[in-house]
């Protein structure tokens, strides 16, 4: 076990790494779950085919096979990523982004109509009323199923282990290979992960009571049925 | 780089075998989560607050870190307790533990979208505590949340390419093997993308059928 | 002491033999939080007697039929069912609360309907009936089947018997719910709003088939409503409930016609006025 903590710089490597590729592909997720999401809503049936498209894609594919395939198959058609931590970035953000934009679609869905009402009859435009109305409550509904998303996009990181990328799975072999710990080693990384999860749901949970404060709203409880199919992967958002 | 389409009808025999691998594991694994997270969901009802904490801590800890490590722990610490499994027994354990979790959740909100006066209604007419379960409560509940289910099936699907870690040969593993003989990887792994996109879209479409089939009840 | 050793609490109650139960409160508590509902409520209803608990909402009168179907627990108070006490039971000289056991012993004389029916959702009518004197009272298929039918031969909806319910209007759901509940021939039957969620030309239905029922059989009746021609015919005494006290009692004529206190004079007002 002491082996295991002597080699507490090259975890802590390792963790930083993954927190790294957590922190980007959340960046690239929330741009384009926004950017998809809003099409998905969009009154033209064009741009919600675009919404579609991306959508069913990206959520058809596993991460780790548009990871290999960004890897091993995309060089060879002449498009070369160059740095390893660029392509798994992409792979997870396009994959988490997709649920992320079902997300986005569902809560814009779930703004009563009557709040769409009431901007037409006060003549907003369409813009002022997705950014003063309708984004700024749906919004609310979809922090709960952010959070889980981004939970799945942690998780998701540890695919670069199969790349050679050296975050917290990676660096768990490399120890256990120095150091014969085996028990030690593969039983103190699922703790750092779990860890690292709970910082991230905690600024969730500050975003929520944020959010919530804002509307006037009491935090809600345990979530419900819908919430729970919106974050999970591969499912429609609640509304 | 050209397309060959002969290297190509060559390798799908052998993608094929993979992806055998590949469903064995999601279906058994599937089977293990959707019964252990029954498990999981009741235990958390018990009156009993050590069990119902310590079920929920170990949920959340499960649900809360990577597949891949815990493949590892699986496969590797395992066999140093003296309980040697081979690779893809320990990845359908694993998978299966994994998405119990998952499953333990959406069973636990199904089960608390049954109307109180549900309950109310089993204590009026004297019903033993299994005939509530058994009869009035799990029926609904699990009606709920089957088209919520079957996303897990395809999630775990999608998740079934992380075993290759433990050397699995499932589909993903069986591209890449064979992409690293001949050196030829666009053919391969371009296949496997499609073959999964083939199965889980219209999976999920299916799925997205029967939501709304259930919704309209 | 059992309530049967007690004056019968209406000169108006049905003088035969009966071999229904009566029910005591005394000094029943029950709190909410920090809101006391029932604060030492004491009253008694004979057995066959029929009462209808009247008062505006949040008085106690839903949580003194709850706390009969043992679905919420006093916190204060003895609350007797014939001979026995619901939630204590005798232990060496002295009185421990109910377990499980004899909670199932005392609900076998109880039978309730719900404002909003409750019928089981995955079942079908018969099953609805059968259920629990199958499961519960462990009577043979076919008799518990013969037992359904004549019921819902007497509420009206022989021909629905294989229906589902969410197949049924809210009236004939009520009428399934009250031959589910006197399938399982309670002595004590509780009726809480039974009309309340129904759509105005499908309250009288009901409302008939339960003067029927209280006209012919000898169940000591407890009944929640804010219909008060519905309360006149089927009571023989009628309770007013403020604040988790009996403002004041007698039978249905007196308390409708010259009730003699001001809040219960406000409170028919109100409701006549809806």
């Amino acid at each position: 076990m002491s082996e295991v903590l002597d080699s507490y710089p090259q975890l802590l490597r390792g963790a930083w790494v993954t927190v790294q590729l957590t922190v980007c592909g959340a960046a690239l997720a929330l741009v384009l779950a926004l950017l998809f999401g809003l099409a998905g809503a969009s009154r033209h049936a064009w741009v919600r085919g675009l919404n579609r498209v991306y959508v069913e894609f990206f959520r058809g594919t596993a991460t780790l096979v548009l990871l290999y395939w960004f890897f091993y198959a995309l060089p060879l058609v002449g498009v070369r990523i160059d740095s390893t931590m660029v392509a798994a970035v992409l792979a997870l953000g396009l994959n988490v982004g997709a649920y992320g934009a079902e997300v986005v679609r569902g809560s814009l869905k779930a703004v009563p109509a009557a709040q769409y009402e009431a901007t037409v009859a006060l003549n907003f435009s369409p813009y002022q009323r997705m950014r003063r109305v309708v984004l700024p409550q749906g919004f609310a509904l979809m922090l709960p199923p952010f959070g889980n998303l981004l939970i799945e996009l942690m998780k998701g990181t540890a695919i670069v282990y199969t790349v050679g990328l050296a975050d917290l799975a990676r660096v768990s072999k490399d120890v256990q290979g120095s150091t014969g710990e085996t028990v030690a080693v593969f039983s103190v990384i699922p703790v750092l992960y779990f860890v690292i999860a709970q910082v991230l749901l905690l600024f969730v949970r500050y975003a929520e009571r944020r959010v919530d404060r804002m509307l006037g709203r009491r935090p809600s409880r345990g979530p419900s049925l819908g919430t729970i199919a919106a974050g999970a992967p591969g499912t429609e958002a609640a509304g | 780089m050209e397309w060959d389409w002969q290297y190509s009808s060559d390798v799908l025999p052998d993608l094929l075998r993979g992806l055998r691998y590949t469903l064995t594991a999601t279906l058994l694994g599937y089977v293990i989560a959707v019964t252990l997270g029954l498990v999981w969901a009741l235990l958390r009802r018990t009156p009993n607050v050590v069990v119902a904490q310590a079920v929920r801590w170990a949920t959340e800890f499960i649900r809360c870190t990577p597949l891949i490590p815990q493949l590892f722990f699986v496969y590797y610490v395992l066999p140093a307790w003296g309980l040697t499994i081979g690779s893809l027994t320990a990845g359908i354990i694993t998978l299966g533990v994994h998405y119990s979790t998952y499953t333990a959740e959406v069973y636990r909100a199904g089960i608390a979208d049954v109307p109180r006066g549900q309950w109310e209604a089993a204590t009026a007419l004297n019903l033993p505590r299994s005939r509530v379960w058994l009869d009035v409560i799990l029926p609904q509940a699990v009606r709920r949340v089957i088209p919520t289910l079957g996303n897990y099936l395809i999630a775990m699907f999608k998740d079934s390419p992380l075993l290759l870690v433990i050397n699995v040969t499932e589909l993903l593993n069986t591209a890449y093997r064979e992409g690293a003989e001949s050196l030829r990887f666009l053919e391969p792994i371009t296949m496997v993308g499609l073959l999964f996109v083939l199965i889980s879209v219209p999976a999920s479409i299916f799925v997205r059928r029967l939501e709304k089939r259930y919704a309209a009840h | 002491m059992p309530p049967t050793d007690t004056e019968p609490g209406s000169p108006t109650a049905d003088p035969r033999v009966c071999e229904a139960p009566g029910v005591r409160f005394e000094k029943v508590v029950k709190r909410f939080g920090s809101t006391t509902v029932l604060r030492e409520l004491d009253f008694t209803v004979a057995p066959g007697e029929r009462v209808t608990l009247i008062g505006p909402s949040g008085s106690g009168k839903t949580t003194i039929l709850r706390l009969l179907m043992t679905l919420e627990r006093p916190d204060g108070g003895l609350i007797w069912v014939g001979d026995d006490t619901l939630w204590h039971m005798e232990r060496g000289g002295g009185r421990v609360p109910a377990n499980q056991k004899h909670l199932h012993e005392m609900r076998k004389r109880i039978g309730m309907v719900f404002q909003q029916f409750n019928l089981f959702p995955n079942m079908n009518v018969l099953r609805n009936l059968t259920e629990g004197p199958m499961r519960v009272l462990g009577l043979p298929k076919d008799e518990a089947v013969e037992r359904a039918r004549g019921l819902l031969d007497m509420v009206g909806l022989a021909d629905r018997i294989d229906a589902h319910p969410s197949r049924l209007s809210g009236g004939q759901q009520q009428r399934v719910a009250i031959a589910r509940a006197l399938a399982m021939e309670p002595k004590v039957l509780l009726l809480d709003e039974v009309t309340s969620a129904l759509d105005p030309e499908l309250v009288v239905g009901v409302q008939d088939l339960l003067r029927d029922i209280a006209r012919e059989s000898d169940l000591t009746l407890l009944c929640v409503t804010h219909e008060m021609t519905f309360a006149k015919d089927i009571s023989d005494r009628v309770m007013m409930f403020d604040q988790g006290q009996i403002v004041e009692e007698g039978p249905p004529e007196q308390i409708f016609g010259e009730p003699s206190e001001q809040r219960t004079r406000d409170f028919l007002q109100a409701v006549l006025a809806s």
